[in-house]
């Protein structure tokens, strides 16, 4: 009986050491994470203020509204899907050389050379199109060699560009990992039965790797929903994504209701999406320690 | 494929590499090349503005990163005890912090901070005896960004730690429990020296992170410019060289840090190689 009186003394005494190690973090994810979304939900509801800002008010006409913002974004609803796709397209010949025909002596450390630019400043790398696409840059060289003067910068092209060149890395990890992964027996079973190569690639091996295509494009199609930086440096102004509509009636217009529901409904489609990801994750990697983002 | 590979490596650096090749050319545009000169590091570190915004990142980054790094080691180990339904509530709220956008992160906090500083302020206003003179005012400035970027560092110090956790060696826990150590110095002597090499890990990614951060600042900084933000400014009035020295110091450092987050975490990489090979 003491026994279990220790015993139950001793867990008391750990889960008591548990919440305070948990409780700073708890407190930040409160009050940086829950509350604002608190607040942005009251503020979706109110009115805009007479010289902007917020002013108290009970009205779902924020979101009514939101409809006629959608025209323009026209322009997020064709090139985010479209980035997304020329991700993939490009992420995944290298991530099937990486996985299948690289000596893992030098896999990982060609894995890092991938990924390590996405974790620089991405201000920087997209400035750093900014500098080869504008007028001065390599437009000027093209024409110093006979071609004629065509514009770069500030087209939905330059756009793109910076979307794939950006976020192109993220997508090579997931696909990497699945096709890393991949029983190379079922493709020895595949070819003693006859299957040429591409067929093996096509019935297998690509079947086999989707899981991972599917987790790179979710993550990068969220990451670009809320994209600032690319649209505003390389299109000029003129190619707007929601990420672009934030600051905007936030900073500038100044029409925070508005801004708050249009946040919220952002947040609400990447929860969705975040859920799908979290549940593709666990299901592809069910067993492995998951690598970082 | 393999050229295939070389061309894909190509996009990836080449426009890294080329305004580090113009930072350090003496012409102003990038068809321009003239000659070798450290005359825009000069011009950029001789401008006050540079040097302020620069101290601001620094200042910013060094908190954050010390910050997530306490809050971060400290929950992933709690995190672990954990089961069931709480422990699921804070894996959400991991992934929501580290995958809901910047832009989004930075807008609610600047809505949620000022409603509280409005709150603070009219109440201070109104104790605060006359005679004090005004009273102090709670605004946007260093704790603003610190306290944005930290909420998600320290989700990634979380992740980063967790992993090594789960990949530690538990024998050697339960060997110094089973020799009547007591918990707190089995984590100091075990558990601690383990996980080392992810704390400091994750030390540099958090730095790494507020120093290069761009969008959360941008809402939260309030008077505060930081690197990013000033470099953002500076575009927006027009592409100079001096731009192209600032942006290859940023990569100096991001990649300085990254390169040694590599080799701090490389033990647990070559273990995965030898698993595959």
């Amino acid at each position: 009986m003491t026994a279990a009186l220790a015993t139950s003394n001793e867990g008391r005494r750990k889960s008591v050491v548990t919440a305070l190690l948990l409780a700073p973090t708890a407190l930040w994810f409160f009050v940086l994470l829950i509350l604002p979304m608190l607040v942005i939900i009251v503020f979706s509801l109110g009115e805009r203020g007479p010289v902007g800002g917020y002013q108290a008010a009970l009205t779902l006409k924020q979101y009514a509204s939101l409809g006629s913002r959608l025209a323009a974004f026209k322009n997020t609803i064709m090139l985010a899907p479209a980035g997304t796709l020329i991700s993939v397209l490009v992420a995944y010949p290298l991530a099937y050389f990486l996985a299948v025909k690289v000596s893992p002596r030098w896999r990982y450390g060609l894995l890092v050379l991938v990924v390590l630019p996405f974790w620089t400043s991405l201000l920087v790398r997209t400035y750093a199109w900014m500098f080869i696409l504008s007028g001065k840059g390599l437009p000027a060289l093209l024409a110093a060699i006979g071609f004629p003067e065509i514009q770069m910068i500030n087209t939905p092209f330059a756009v793109l560009l910076g979307i794939v060149y950006a976020y192109m890395p993220l997508m090579v990890l997931p696909i990497f990992v699945s096709l890393e992964k991949l029983d190379k027996r079922l493709l020895d079973a595949a070819a003693d039965l006859g299957s040429s190569p591409l067929r093996s690639f096509l019935t297998v091996t690509l079947p086999l790797s989707l899981p991972g295509v599917v987790t790179g494009s979710l993550l990068v199609f969220i990451l670009l929903m809320g994209e600032f930086l690319i649209p505003s440096l390389l299109g000029g102004g003129k190619i707007f994504f929601i990420g672009n509509a934030l600051v905007d009636l936030f900073l500038q217009s100044r029409n925070w209701p508005l801004g708050a529901a249009m946040s919220l409904t952002l947040v609400i489609v990447m929860l969705v999406l975040i859920t799908l990801y979290v549940r593709l994750t666990m299901a592809a990697s069910a067993g492995k320690s998951r690598s970082l983002p | 494929m393999r050229i295939y590979a070389w061309l894909v490596y190509f996009f990836l650096y080449m426009p890294i590499a080329v305004i580090v090749a113009f930072s350090f050319n003496s012409g102003r545009y990038a068809a321009d090349f003239q000659g070798f000169s450290f005359a825009w590091y000069g011009r950029a570190l001789a401008n006050p503005f540079v040097t302020k915004a620069l101290v601001n990142s620094l200042i910013v980054a060094s908190v954050t990163a010390v910050l997530s790094v306490i809050l971060g080691t400290t929950a992933a180990l709690a995190l672990e005890r954990l089961r069931g339904k709480l422990r699921a509530v804070f894996d959400s709220l991991i992934y929501v912090a580290i995958m809901v956008p910047g832009v989004v992160i930075g807008i609610a906090t600047l809505v949620a901070l000022a409603s509280v500083f409005d709150a603070v302020n009219s109440l201070m206003a109104s104790l605060w005896p006359a005679a004090w003179g005004s009273a102090p005012r709670a605004g946007l400035g260093y704790g603003s960004i610190i306290a944005a970027h930290t909420l998600y560092t320290l989700s990634l110090v979380i992740l980063v730690v967790r992993s090594r956790l789960v990949g530690m060696d538990h024998s050697l826990v339960e060997a110094s429990a089973d020799l009547y150590s007591t918990p707190f110095n089995t984590f100091r002597t075990i558990t601690l020296p383990q996980l080392l090499p992810a704390i400091a890990a994750g030390f540099l990614l958090s730095f790494t992170f507020s120093f290069d951060d761009f969008i959360i600042a941008f809402f939260v900084a309030g008077p505060n410019t930081t690197l990013p933000i000033f470099v953002f400014s500076s575009i927006r009035r027009g592409v100079t060289p001096e731009i192209n020295a600032i942006g290859t110091m940023i990569l100096g450092v991001s990649l300085i840090l990254l390169f040694t987050v590599q080799v701090l975490l490389r033990d647990k990489r070559q273990g995965n190689a030898a698993e595959a090979a």
